[in-house]
């Protein structure tokens, strides 16, 4: 058996790279632990709610991977990832928003003397999701919002066309540094005031809601389903962060990481920059995508604020807080810091007395992040990721 | 025969500077040449437009027997034609260990599917293993490009140009800041290289042409003024007033 073992690709790969096995040990042991702990299979020691918390931070990993790749190795500071993660979400969300809308609707309607036709059917879950916005018609954008196979395709394409069209345009221009930076956050703000018009087609500031129902499950409790999304986003994140070693273990690593030290360099080697910046984009932005379709079930309602610039930057504080340039300290950032935050900002946090003022933990909570970003950056410009390394080298020797 | 490169009659000029100015020059394979001039001659607006960095305002850079044009041309399309080229500055990937600097030079295939897909090979080891040889750098393989020393690390940019196998060398200033011994080496590498492909050597420090023993080009503001042997640009009159005389 052990001979077996050692001759498939995987356990060969595990066993050539002793961090990737590591990572996904801890990421096991964390996932058995929860289904134990939690409510819907195990001893009920862990809330559905904290469960939820625990399953959206594992996607916010995922994303934080994304832009590791793109920030952290390819030397490409995008204030923008959270757009493509938030459209994935918009994706998922619009199937299952339609799909269940129209389920309650058929069943509604059961008692009619008359079975309603399709044309009914199509209004009533019109006027039911866009009346919000004061509409009744469906937006062409939800053409295929009732089709489970299509909407999960779009997942991919549209946040990938979107990031293909704009990294082409914008390195094809050259646009680098700072400047490439403010582009993708005006993207990013661009794509939620678009999205905040009531006719934009998404319900606007509304947004879409209900997404902890997945449509035709809905004699599933939430504690059960929190745990499958839970694991699935634990699995996604496993898959997401062995794509990302292999990414960065090839010889296309190499490039991105030579592409961020001396781009220069790297064109008169022979390399066309433009289309290696390129293809990290679009696989980033599909990550995210991925990781904001998982996301959003489990927040149960995405709206374009979502989309903020100040959520991008957030990410960004997270892989340099985790230390950028490496894979797992992305990952231990993202966890750390919104692990906190939820902390910190759920009102779980007591609040400090200090006679003359009081500390109140939701609004000092930011000034808390920014110091400790600034402290990171000044002593441990690797980031946390960083100490760990100096740590496991000092073991070593 | 054709020459390698073929700089026709070209023209650039920053802010109403002229950088360069009617410049013509060429090149037969497997020559080494080393242009000298003082600071502001144009030397380094020679190579960006060669490599393809700037464009001329006028002129033409033709290459290899076809003489295709190299003016649109991106950067990366005229270093896979052939031209590689060493900057001023030593430019090595310091994060990376010397045999990842010499991999990712080697000349294969440039797409990013196909470099993803990569695979480490027996050959492309003995390839590398082999340059490494010859930059004396083949006990270093493993150690990053950042803890060379600067002179290794002008070397290890020599041998990325190697690996790239390129018909034609820019090189910029190869000897500036190293101590005798290495500028002996580079000097012998230099020599070695240029008898499989041609290498024009830019470079100021006149001991270190002389030794080179090659043609000598002189700029000034942007034009050839005087080109021939060592002793013969050095005897003439012109050259001795705007560069050696002073």
């Amino acid at each position: 058996m052990p001979e077996l073992l050692q001759k498939t690709v995987l356990t060969q790969y595990l066993l050539r790279t002793p961090s990737v096995m590591i990572f996904l040990g801890v990421l096991a042991l964390v996932c058995l632990g929860v289904t134990i702990l939690g409510e819907g299979f195990g001893l009920g020691l862990i809330s559905t709610s904290f469960i939820k918390t625990l399953g959206k931070t594992l996607c916010l990993c995922m994303i934080a991977i994304a832009m590791d790749l793109v920030w952290g190795f390819c030397g490409i500071l995008s204030l923008g990832h959270f757009a493509f993660f938030a459209l994935g979400g918009y994706m998922i969300g619009m199937w299952m928003m339609f799909a269940r809308t129209k389920m309650i609707v058929i069943e509604a309607a059961q008692n009619n003397v008359l079975p309603p036709t399709p044309t009914e059917i199509s209004e009533a879950v019109g006027t039911q999701i866009f009346g919000v916005v004061g509409g009744a018609e469906i937006p062409a954008v939800w053409a295929f919002a009732d089709l489970f196979w299509v909407q999960l395709a779009f997942i991919v394409l549209v946040p990938g066309l979107l990031a293909y069209v704009f990294g082409w345009l914008a390195f094809r221009s050259r646009v680098n540094g700072v400047y490439l930076s403010i582009l993708t956050q005006a993207m990013t703000l661009a794509l939620s005031l678009y999205l905040l018009q009531n006719d934009s087609g998404l319900r606007g500031n509304n947004g879409l809601s209900g997404l902890q129902n997945i449509p035709g499950m809905d004699d599933v409790p939430q504690s059960t389903l929190s745990i499958i999304f839970f694991l699935v986003s634990g699995l996604a994140l496993a898959v997401t962060y062995m794509l990302a070693m292999a990414v960065v273990g090839s010889k296309l690593g190499n490039i991105i990481r030579g592409i961020r030290d001396d781009e220069a360099r790297v064109r008169f080697l022979g390399y066309n920059v433009e289309s290696y910046k390129l293809f990290i984009f679009v696989l980033t932005a599909v990550i995210a995508a991925v990781a904001g379709a998982l996301y959003y079930p489990q927040a149960g309602i995405i709206n374009p604020t979502e989309l903020a610039p100040i959520a991008s930057i957030y990410l960004a504080v997270w892989v340099a807080i985790g230390g950028r340039g490496r894979i797992y300290g992305a990952v231990i950032g993202a966890a750390f810091v919104s692990l906190m935050s939820s902390y910190f900002t759920g009102g779980q946090a007591p609040d400090i007395p200090l006679g003359f003022a009081t500390i109140v933990w939701t609004d000092w909570w930011l000034v808390l992040l920014g110091l400790s970003f600034v402290v990171v950056t000044i002593y441990a410009p690797q980031g946390l990721g960083g100490l760990i390394d100096r740590f496991a080298t000092r073991e070593k020797s | 025969m054709a020459p390698l490169l073929h700089v026709d009659n070209i023209s650039v000029s920053f802010d109403g500077f002229k950088a360069i100015n009617g410049l013509s020059f060429e090149i037969g394979e497997a020559e080494l040449r080393a242009i000298i001039g003082p600071n502001g001659a144009g030397k380094t607006t020679f190579m960006d437009i060669v490599t393809g960095k700037t464009r001329p305002d006028s002129g033409d850079v033709r290459w290899g027997g076809a003489s295709g044009s190299l003016l649109k041309r991106s950067e990366s399309q005229i270093a896979q034609l052939g031209i590689g080229r060493k900057f001023q500055k030593p430019t090595t990937f310091e994060d990376q260990t010397v045999h990842e600097n010499l991999l990712m030079s080697l000349a294969n295939n440039r797409n990013p599917f196909a470099v993803l897909a990569y695979r480490r090979s027996q050959q492309d080891d003995s390839r590398i293993l082999a340059i490494a040889e010859q930059i004396k750098l083949a006990d270093d393989l493993d150690r990053f490009a950042g803890e060379l020393s600067h002179g290794q690390k002008q070397w290890l940019e020599i041998g990325m140009l190697l690996a790239q196998d390129p018909k034609l060398l820019l090189v910029d200033e190869p000897a500036a800041g190293m101590t005798a011994p290495e500028r002996e080496v580079t000097v012998t590498l230099l020599k070695e290289l240029a008898k499989t492909r041609s290498v024009v050597v830019v470079e100021h420090d006149m001991e270190f042409i002389r030794a080179l023993g090659c043609r000598v080009t002189v700029l000034h503001e942007g034009a050839v003024l005087a080109e021939g042997s060592m002793d013969f640009v050095t005897g003439n009159q012109q050259v001795i007033d705007v560069y050696l005389g002073r």
